[in-house]
């Protein structure tokens, strides 16, 4: 078990840990990845720029699962974090440690925000486009999102309040005053009526959506349950899409100019075949074969077309629900805890648990978890979110 | 039987940027290996592309000379494939809403007037280029050709034959020159092309079987390219020497023979998809007419015009327009002399001369042309020598200078102090009195030799025909 991968002597008063997807210059940065077992970038994150220029010390590089997209961080090449035999990632078990203030994270397809809710920490992935991707190791570009993870929603607010802003190094990125309508102080409207979506949460462990709706009921917020039932398609949509964004973004991992070399090779096609052999884990492997057939001509209709279909259709959908509804509550995983033992049992439980994430994570739509629930806003609501999210935490708990 | 050649061209014109297409290095060519590179076009993981808006411009710039409808959203694609000079294994390309689509170019040939279709044009980035050591049996890669800007233009097959090629492409090259989107070298790699033939039985409809070449460097590799493919794929069916099959073959020119590039690196599935990380370009209204408003007129309304409007010859009109520098310069130096055969002669004649001196093309012409047209004015109002004006427009190759001004600062302006000049005149001819005699005795050649040495006494700053009067008027005193 490494919960770092690097880390920083610091005396500093605001320690954050940055996650091992987000590139650091003095510090390396692995992907949780033997393909970049010690790889040091020639320049750093924008987000590290903004965290260090706001005063914050990058004390440590938390440990990911490979290219993060597993369930829990299991799949680092340096080891699973796991404690008393439950897998949490490493970001969340440093924030809940006390380690440092916050943890900056790159989350890809919900290892974070299941981490935060497992071990009952306040995560928001922000809308996408808010927070600059610039230097980040890309996987699934997407739908991939900068995102904060802290004890509460006005540390987490803190934090993003450092991190959100336009940047003219990333082209997805929107113009400075949508983003300046995350940030604490911008007027936002209140969260008064929120959609449960059922068919979620008839999949998963209810236990803490019913407290939640009990501090609803509570604050007078009207907690109307909706069927739904598109919201399922989100898991297997955004498994395409992630698979296919992720098998090319790797391809550029060759052994050549930098990264894990095989010692095992006679001609240049040895020399990539056995260094991506010998360097990447099985579920990177498995999201490799997927993702380069999701391409393939034939089944790019059937499969990567298909999956931006149905990121429309569920924008549209979310939109139909926004028109009324002031946030979407759903569960963040079916289960209170994993272990190695789920994971054994079933190599690609990150491809089905992921149901509970891939609906914000493939419209680009901010979430905020807390108390263990998540919180679906429209975009640029995430002062509504959090200012929900930080009322449960003093009121509802 | 007869048999007829069916051709469609995929040409790669690099474009006139200063900078790469998605990141800030410098897209110029001849640097060092590896010069011109940073993390982004060495494939290093976090870096994001950031579309290059000049590249867009001249994407626009191409399909508008070429009669192609723009995409007013047009996006870009990631193409997938393993080749060392890719240094991520994709290349950033337009798939499914390319900037350009439907053109057409005419093109003229021995068999008249030609119609060839543009399919689309397309922008992307270009790969590195591997350096094989042959020596040391290692190949080295240079990242500096690495996202340089391309487009692509992809014709119809509607070519029958070398000579339509070579047509083609001249007019593509003098279209492109023209508008400055790329300078068109095939010697320097700024413009390639791809041939796709098959050939059928003259009349059929049916396409035969279709090969693709590349690696030819220049016009006339292309022309002996396409020459020794119809032969082989003719003697293939009728001799039946070997089986054609749809691949791609390589030219080598040195050789003069095509060859058959291993299907390992040609079969492929390039797995397009949109790259999720540059946002769909629309053009709107504003961006497209401005680039509209920037287009040069065509070569063949210019020349028109210069010919009916400014009452040049056919051939000085021709001369000018075969390079838009030429063009350029020769119309602000007509608007501020309003001389224009004079200014035609200054640019055909010496700035030619000029230019072969320093072995430039005329496509580098860099003359100011409205201090040209200050220059002609300043000979034709008898203030500069005709031999002074060639050393002031030398000076102007090397810089931007005034003329006049240049002119006083060294002592370029013609004397009208005619004591001065009647002083030097008979100060000559008393010094030469041998030639007087030869003039006086009807040798008119000593005349010569007295006007230049007077003239060469005077340093060129005086009108000919006055100098010629006054040295007249002594020698018939004398």
């Amino acid at each position: 078990m490494k919960l770092y991968i690097d880390v920083k002597e610091s005396s500093a008063a605001k320690k954050v840990a940055v996650d091992d997807m987000i590139l650091t210059k003095d510090l390396t940065t692995t992907a949780g990845s033997k393909m970049l077992e010690g790889y040091k970038s020639l320049f750093a994150a924008e987000v590290v720029d903004k965290l260090e220029a706001a005063g914050y010390d990058i004390s440590g590089k938390a440990n990911v699962g490979e290219l993060a997209i597993d369930l829990l961080g299991e799949t680092s090449y340096f080891g699973a974090v796991e404690t008393d035999g439950k897998l949490t990632n490493a970001a969340s078990v440093a924030v809940k440690n006390g380690d440092v203030c916050g943890a900056v994270v790159f989350e890809v397809n919900g290892a974070n925000a299941r981490s935060a809710a497992l071990s009952d920490l306040t995560f928001l992935k922000p809308t996408y486009g808010t927070v600059s991707r610039f230097g980040t190791i890309p996987a699934a570009c997407s739908g991939e999102t900068v995102s904060v993870m802290a004890k509460t929603a006005e540390d987490a607010h803190a934090l993003l309040d450092t991190v959100v802003g336009y940047d003219s190094k990333d082209g997805t990125m929107h113009a400075e005053e949508k983003c300046a309508l995350l940030k604490s102080g911008a007027d936002f409207a209140p969260v008064k009526k929120v959609a449960v979506a059922k068919s979620l949460c008839d999949t998963a462990d209810t236990t803490k959506i019913e407290a939640f709706k009990a501090f609803l009921a509570k604050e007078g917020i009207e907690a109307v349950e909706v069927d739904a039932d598109i919201l399922s398609s989100a898991s297997a949509a955004w498994t395409a899409l992630m698979c296919a964004e992720l098998c090319n973004n790797v391809s550029r991992y060759d052994g050549v100019k930098y990264g894990y070399r095989t010692k095992n090779y006679k001609n240049i096609d040895e020399l990539y075949t056995n260094s991506r052999t010998e360097a990447f884990g099985m579920l990177l492997k498995s999201a490799v074969l997927y993702g380069s057939d999701a391409l393939s001509t034939g089944n790019y209709e059937k499969v990567y077309d298909k999956g931006l279909r149905v990121r429309r259709v569920i924008s549209e959908y979310f939109a139909s629900l926004f028109a009324d509804y002031d946030a979407v509550l759903m569960p963040v995983s079916s289960k209170g805890e994993y272990t190695m033992a789920d994971i054994e049992a079933d190599r690609y439980i990150s491809f089905k648990e992921n149901r509970y994430t891939a609906p914000a994570m493939i419209t680009g739509l901010p979430f905020v978890v807390t108390g263990g629930v998540q919180l679906v806003g429209n975009a640029f609501s995430e002062n509504a979110l959090l200012d929900l999210a930080a009322k449960f935490e003093k009121e509802g708990k | 039987m007869k048999y007829e050649t069916v051709i469609g061209l995929e040409v790669h014109v690099e474009l006139a940027t200063e900078s790469k297409i998605f990141c800030s290095c410098s897209a110029k060519f001849g640097a060092e290996p590896n010069d011109h590179v940073c993390p982004a076009c060495c494939g290093m993981p976090g870096m994001l592309p950031i579309v290059n808006k000049k590249v867009v411009d001249l994407g626009m710039t191409a399909g508008m000379m070429l009669n192609c409808d723009i995409n007013r959203t047009t996006t870009f694609d990631k193409k997938s494939y393993y080749y060392p000079d890719l240094p991520c294994s994709y290349q950033t390309t337009q798939w499914f809403a390319p900037i350009c689509v439907n053109g057409k170019v005419k093109i003229n040939t021995s068999k008249g007037e030609k119609f060839i279709r543009i399919k689309q044009i397309h922008m992307e980035e270009d790969a590195g280029k591997l350096v094989h050591d042959d020596w040391t049996d290692t190949s080295l890669v240079d990242y500096n050709r690495t996202s340089v800007p391309l487009i692509e233009i992809v014709s119809q097959p509607d070519l029958s034959s070398a000579e339509e090629v070579l047509a083609y492409l001249e007019r593509l090259r003098d279209l492109l020159r023209f508008a400055k989107v790329s300078d068109c070298r095939f010697e320097q790699g700024s413009m390639r092309c791809d041939v796709n033939l098959s050939i059928r039985p003259e009349g059929s409809d049916k396409l035969g079987v279709r090969t693709e070449m590349k690696n030819m460097n220049s016009l006339s590799a292309i022309e002996r390219a396409i020459d020794y493919e119809v032969a082989r794929h003719i003697d293939a069916l009728e001799n039946h020497t070997e089986e054609l099959v749809q691949e791609t073959r390589r030219w080598d020119d040195v050789k003069g023979k095509s060859y058959s590039m291993r299907t390992k690196e040609t079969a492929g599935d390039y797995r397009y998809f949109p790259d999720p990380n540059i946002m769909p370009v629309v053009i709107d209204d504003c961006w497209f007419d401005s680039v509209k408003a920037s287009l040069p007129e065509f070569p063949e309304v210019k020349k028109a015009r210069y010919i009916d409007e400014l009452g040049l010859s056919e051939y000085d009109a021709d001369q000018l327009t075969q390079s838009r520098a030429f063009c350029d310069c020769f119309e602000a130096a007509y608007a501020e002399c309003g001389m224009a055969k004079d200014c035609a002669n200054w640019i055909i004649s010496d700035c030619s001369k000029a230019l072969n001196r320093r072995q430039e093309t005329a496509d580098m012409l860099k003359v100011n042309g409205r201090a040209l047209g200050q220059l002609i004015k300043l000979v034709t109002e008898d203030k500069v020598g005709r031999a002074n004006a060639k050393k002031i427009l030398d000076a102007m190759f090397d810089g931007d200078i005034d003329p006049e001004r240049y002119a006083e600062e060294n002592g370029f302006i013609v004397s009208n102090d005619t004591g001065a000049i009647e002083a030097v005149v008979k100060a000559v001819v008393d010094a030469d009195p041998k030639s007087v005699a030869d003039f006086k005795g009807g040798k008119e050649k000593a005349l010569m030799a007295l006007f230049g040495k007077c003239m060469k006494e005077l340093k060129g700053n005086c009108n000919p025909q006055v100098l010629r009067e006054i040295l007249i008027d002594c020698i018939n005193k004398q």
